[in-house]
C-alpha cells in the first residue's frame, strides 16, 4: 500500500487536530486542582548544597528563594529592595558609620524550638569571617571586627569600611543557622538535614527532583500560610510551562515571554511580569576596537533599545541608559544616551569608518542563558552594521565568559546580565568598572580615580551624588553599553495571591490562597 | 567460551579506561570555563580568586593535578564535588540507580515493542500494517530523543494529561525504600501498589529514549526475518505443515535475533548517553541530569567522576554484548 505526500500531510493535520479535540472531549471542564494546604512550585534551579553561607551555591541568585524559606537573614529585604526589620528588629550604622548594631527580636526560635540568642547571632557573624570556611564572600565579611554582645544588642566594627555592608546582611551568604545544631550534627549532618529559623522546615530533598518543606508553626513572623511547600526542580522552561498549564504545579517562573502571554490568557491562570534587579548590558573592553572613543560612542548611539525591548521582549523589559535600575539608590533618570544612527555614522566617519569601510570587532554572547540574549546581540549587530561597525558574533558558554572576564580577555563587546539586588551602586557600577575587580572589562585610571573615593565615602547623600556623577561620566564616555532591565515572567493559578519581589524571589511565605 | 577469553577481555578494558581518564582530564582543563571565576561575587579581588583556586587545588600545574587525581583514584577516592561539596563517588553511586532503572525500562520497552513490530510487519507483509510500521519507524528514527521528550510532554502531559511530567515519584509520597532502585525494589518487595505509582513517572522518559531504538530493532529484525524466511529450514517447516506464526516465532526468530541483538546493544550505549537531555527535560534525578549541572558549573571532579562511571558502564555493556553474542550465536561460539 502506497500513500501520497498529500495523504500523509492530511493525516498529520488530522492527528494534530484530534489531540486537542480529544482533550476537550475527555476533560471538557477540566479544572486545575485547587490549591489546598500544599503549594507546589515548578522552580528553575536547585541548590547544590544546604549550608547557605559557604560554598559556591551561596552566590547563586536562583537559590535564594529556597534559602529564604528555611533560613532567615539578619534583616529582611522588602519587595522594593529596601531593608526592614526581621530577626533583628533594629539595625543600622552608628553615628560615625564605623560600626553596625543589630538588636535581636524577642522570642525568635530555631526550628527545633530552641530560642535564638544574641550569642547565636555573634557565632554566625564570626563564621562568616573564617578564612578557612571556603565561603566565596569571606573577603567581604572579613571587615567584621570587634564583635560584641550586650543584652540583646550585637555590634561590630566594619574595618576596612564597606559602604554596602548593611545591605549585604540581607543579600547572599548571610543566613542564620543554629550553632548548637551545627556543632551537634557537623558539616555533613547539616547537609543532610539543614535547620534554620525561617518559615518552613526542611522535610525531604530528592536531589535533582524536588524539595519538600513543612510549615514552622512557631515562626516569629506568624504561622506560614501553607502546611507543605514543594519546590519541583524543573530546569527546562517548556516543562515548567507544561507543569503550570496542566495544574500539577501552582506557580512557576522564568517562562518564555510568548508562553507567558498565552498562559495568563487561559482561564484559571494569572500572570505577573515585573521588573527585577537584573540589567542586560554589553561589556566594552578598553583594548582593541573600542579604545577609540568615537567608535564607542557610535556603538552606543546606534542601538535602538526600545525596538529591541518591544520586538524581542514583547515589551517585558525597560530600556536603560546606565547600569543602575530605577530601584537603586543612585539612579538618575536624567542621564540619557539617545538613539541617533546619524550621529553614530558621523562619529565613525571622524575615525575613518563607514558602512563601506566598517570597523570589525568580535561580539561575544551566550545563547539561551538569559531570555533572547543571542537574538538581542543579533539585533545590535544589525544596527551597528547600518552605521559602519561589523561585529562578528561569537557564542560561548557562561563559564567561559566568567573566565575571560576574570583574565581581562573579553572581546571588545560582550553581552552580560548583571544582577544586583542590594540596590547599592557599589555592587554594580563599582564592581563593573573598577580596574582591580575581576569583573570589570573596561579598565581606566580616570574611572578608578573617581571610584576609589566613593568606596570610602560614609555620607550616603554624597556617595550617591558621586555615583550619579560617575554614572553620567560613564554614559558620556560610553565605557559600557547598558541595554534594558529584565522583567521576571511568573505564571500561577488565579486563586493564588502572589506579590512580586524586585530581587526576583519567589517566596512561599508571602503567597496566600485567595478566599 | 573459556575463562581465559573472559580474563583477556577484562584485562583489555583497563587500557581503555585509562585512555578515557587521560582524555577527560586533559579535555576538561583545556576547554574554557573556570569554576572559580563562576563562583566569586562581584566585589571579589584577584587575591580571593587565587585563595579559592588553592582551596580546590586548581593552582597546581596540570601534570601535578593529574598525578594527584590518579593517586587518589587508585585509592578509590574520586574527589569532592566543587559545587555540591560532597564525595563524588557517593554522588554518582547515589544517582546511578535512577539512570540504570530508566535505561533498563527503556531497553525492555524497546525489545518488546521492536520485536513485536518486526513480527507483525513480517507476518502481514504487503498489507497496510507493514506500511504503518515502516512509517512509524521512519518517524521514530528521524527525531532525536529530546524532541520526542517535548512532544510526549505536550501530548501525554498537557493535551491528554495521562502521565506525570516531571520527577521520579509524587513529592507528597513517603517511599520508605532502602535502595535508590525504587521500581526494582518495590517489585522485589512485592509492593505492587508502589510499583504502579512509580511506573507512570518512568513511562514518558523511557518512551522518549526508546522510540529510536524500537525503530532500529524493528527494522533490523524485520530484514533478518525476511532473510530467514527464505532459508531451506523454513521451507522444510512449511512442507511439514507448520503454521506461518509458528514458523515465524519458533524457527525464523531465533536465527534472526543475532544481528538485531548486536545492533540493539550498540544502540543501548547511545541510549544511556541520551539520558542527559531526557533526564533534564523530565527533571528525572539521574546521573545525566547531574552531569548537565556539573558541566554548567564547571565542576571538574564531578564531571570526571560521572564520565568515568559512564565509561565503565559502556565498557561493561560492550563486554556483556560480546558475551551475549557468543551465547546466542553457535557459529561464533564454536569457532
Amino acid at each position: 500500500m502506497k500513500l501520497t505526500r498529500r495523504q500523509i500531510i492530511r493525516a498529520a493535520g488530522a492527528s494534530a487536530l484530534t489531540l486537542p479535540s480529544l482533550n476537550t472531549l475527555l476533560w471538557p471542564r477540566r479544572a486545575r486542582a485547587a490549591i489546598g494546604d500544599t503549594l507546589t512550585i515548578a522552580y528553575n534551579a536547585a541548590p547544590a548544597g544546604w549550608d547557605p553561607n559557604t560554598g559556591p551555591q551561596t552566590t547563586s541568585p536562583g537559590n535564594q528563594s529556597i534559602y529564604r524559606s528555611i533560613f532567615d537573614p539578619y534583616v529582611t529585604q522588602r519587595a522594593d529592595l529596601t531593608l526592614g526589620p526581621g530577626v533583628c528588629e533594629e539595625f543600622g550604622w552608628n553615628a560615625d558609620k564605623s560600626s553596625i548594631r543589630f538588636k535581636l527580636r524577642e522570642g525568635v526560635k530555631w526550628q527545633d524550638g530552641r530560642v535564638m540568642t544574641p550569642e547565636d547571632i555573634a557565632w554566625n557573624l564570626e563564621r562568616l569571617t573564617d578564612p578557612k570556611g571556603g565561603g566565596p564572600l569571606q573577603s567581604i565579611f572579613a571587615s567584621i571586627k570587634n564583635l560584641k554582645v550586650a543584652g540583646r544588642d550585637i555590634t561590630f566594627d566594619v574595618t576596612p569600611w564597606r559602604a554596602n555592608m548593611l545591605e549585604r546582611m540581607s543579600f547572599l551568604g548571610i543566613y542564620l543557622i543554629p550553632p548548637h545544631y551545627y556543632k551537634q550534627v557537623g558539616k555533613d549532618g547539616f547537609e543532610k538535614k539543614p535547620m534554620g529559623s525561617g518559615p518552613y522546615v526542611f522535610d525531604h530533598y530528592e536531589r535533582g527532583s524536588f524539595l519538600r518543606l513543612k510549615a514552622f508553626k512557631d515562626y516569629w513572623g506568624g504561622a506560614p500560610p501553607f502546611e507543605t511547600v514543594i519546590f519541583k526542580f524543573v530546569t527546562d522552561a517548556s516543562s515548567r510551562v507544561a507543569e503550570v498549564e496542566r495544574g500539577t504545579s501552582d506557580i512557576t517562573l522564568d517562562v518564555p515571554y510568548e508562553e507567558y502571554d498565552r498562559l495568563r490568557a487561559k482561564p484559571g491562570l494569572a500572570g505577573d511580569c515585573s521588573p527585577i534587579s537584573d540589567i542586560a548590558m554589553v561589556f566594552i573592553n578598553n583594548e582593541g576596537a573600542f579604545a577609540d572613543a568615537n567608535v564607542r560612542k557610535a556603538a552606543v548611539h546606534a542601538v535602538d533599545k526600545r525596538t529591541i525591548v518591544e520586538r524581542l521582549h514583547r515589551g517585558y523589559a525597560t530600556p536603560i541608559d546606565t547600569l543602575l535600575a530605577p530601584q537603586y539608590g543612585a539612579y538618575d533618570p536624567s542621564i540619557k544616551t539617545t538613539y541617533d544612527p546619524k550621529l553614530a555614522a558621523e562619529l565613525l566617519a571622524k575615525s575613518g569608518y563607514s558602512r563601506e569601510k566598517p570597523i570589525e570587532l568580535t561580539f561575544q554572547t551566550t545563547r539561551g542563558y538569559k531570555p533572547k540574549d543571542y537574538e538581542t546581540v543579533q539585533a545590535i549587530t544589525e544596527m551597528w552594521r547600518r552605521v559602519g561597525i561589523k561585529a562578528n558574533i561569537e557564542v560561548y558558554e557562561i563559564a567561559k565568559h566568567f573566565e575571560l572576564r576574570a583574565a581581562h580577555k573579553l572581546a571588545p563587546a560582550a553581552f552580560y546580565n548583571w544582577g544586583n539586588s542590594t540596590a547599592d551602586p557599589e555592587s554594580s557600577l563599582g564592581s563593573a568598572l573598577f580596574t582591580n575587580s575581576p569583573h570589570s572589562s573596561w579598565k581606566g585610571k580616570d574611572l578608578d580615580e573617581r571610584l576609589i573615593p566613593l568606596f570610602t565615602e560614609k555620607d550616603t547623600a554624597k556617595r550617591f551624588a558621586g555615583y550619579k556623577a560617575l554614572n553620567r561620566y560613564v554614559a558620556e564616555n560610553a565605557y559600557v553599553l547598558p541595554l534594558f532591565q529584565f522583567y521576571l515572567p511568573v505564571v500561577y493559578k488565579a486563586e493564588l495571591g502572589f506579590k512580586p519581589h524586585a530581587a526576583g524571589y519567589l517566596l512561599p511565605f508571602t503567597m496566600r490562597a485567595k478566599g | 567460551m573459556s575463562s581465559g577469553y573472559l580474563a583477556k577481555r577484562l584485562l583489555l578494558t583497563l587500557p581503555t579506561l585509562f585512555g578515557v581518564i587521560v582524555i577527560i582530564f586533559v579535555l576538561l582543563r583545556v576547554v574554557p570555563g573556570d569554576p572559580i571565576a563562576m563562583m566569586v561575587p562581584p566585589e571579589a579581588t584577584p587575591a580571593d580568586v587565587a585563595r579559592l583556586r588553592a582551596v580546590y587545588g586548581l593552582d597546581k600545574p596540570m601534570w601535578d593535578q593529574f598525578l594527584i587525581f590518579l593517586g587518589a583514584l587508585a585509592r578509590g577516592d574520586f574527589g569532592t564535588s566543587i559545587s555540591l561539596k560532597q564525595d563524588v563517588f557517593g554522588l554518582v553511586v547515589g544517582r546511578l540507580p535512577a539512570t540504570l532503572e530508566l535505561a533498563l525500562v527503556s531497553i525492555v520497552f524497546s525489545l518488546i515493542a521492536g520485536v513485536a513490530l518486526a513480527l507483525i510487519a513480517t507476518h502481514l507483509r504487503g498489507r497496510w500494517p507493514e506500511w504503518a510500521i515502516d512509517g512509524f519507524n521512519s518517524i521514530a528514527l528521524s527525531l532525536p530523543e529530546f524532541l520526542w521528550a517535548l512532544l510526549l510532554i505536550l501530548a501525554l502531559g498537557v493535551l491528554i494529561p495521562l502521565l506525570p511530567i516531571s520527577g521520579r515519584f509524587d513529592p507528597t509520597q513517603q517511599l520508605g525504600l532502602a535502595t535508590q532502585f525504587y521500581l526494582l525494589e518495590s517489585l522485589v518487595r512485592g509492593n505492587f501498589t508502589l510499583a504502579a505509582d512509580l511506573l507512570p513517572y518512568l513511562v514518558m522518559p523511557a518512551l522518549a529514549l526508546s522510540l529510536p531504538l524500537i525503530a532500529v530493532i524493528a527494522r533490523m529484525l524485520k530484514s533478518s526475518l525476511q532473510d530467514a524466511l527464505v532459508q531451506d529450514y523454513v521451507l522444510f517447516a512449511r512442507i511439514n505443515g507448520f503454521s506461518a506464526g509458528r514458523i515465524l516465532i519458533r524457527h525464523a526468530l531465533p536465527n534472526a535475533l543475532i544481528p538485531a541483538v548486536t545492533v540493539a546493544g550498540v544502540h543501548f550505549i547511545f541510549l544511556v548517553g541520551g539520558t542527559v537531555l531526557v533526564e533534564l527535560i523530565f527533571s528525572y534525578p539521574g546521573v545525566g541530569n547531574m552531569l548537565y549541572r556539573a558541566a554548567v558549573y564547571r565542576d571538574l571532579p564531578l564531571i570526571q567522576g560521572i564520565t568515568i562511571a559512564f565509561a565503565v558502564l559502556f565498557v561493561l555493556l560492550n563486554l556483556v554484548i560480546d558475551l551475549l553474542y557468543l551465547v546466542i550465536n553457535p557459529r561464533v561460539r564454536h569457532s
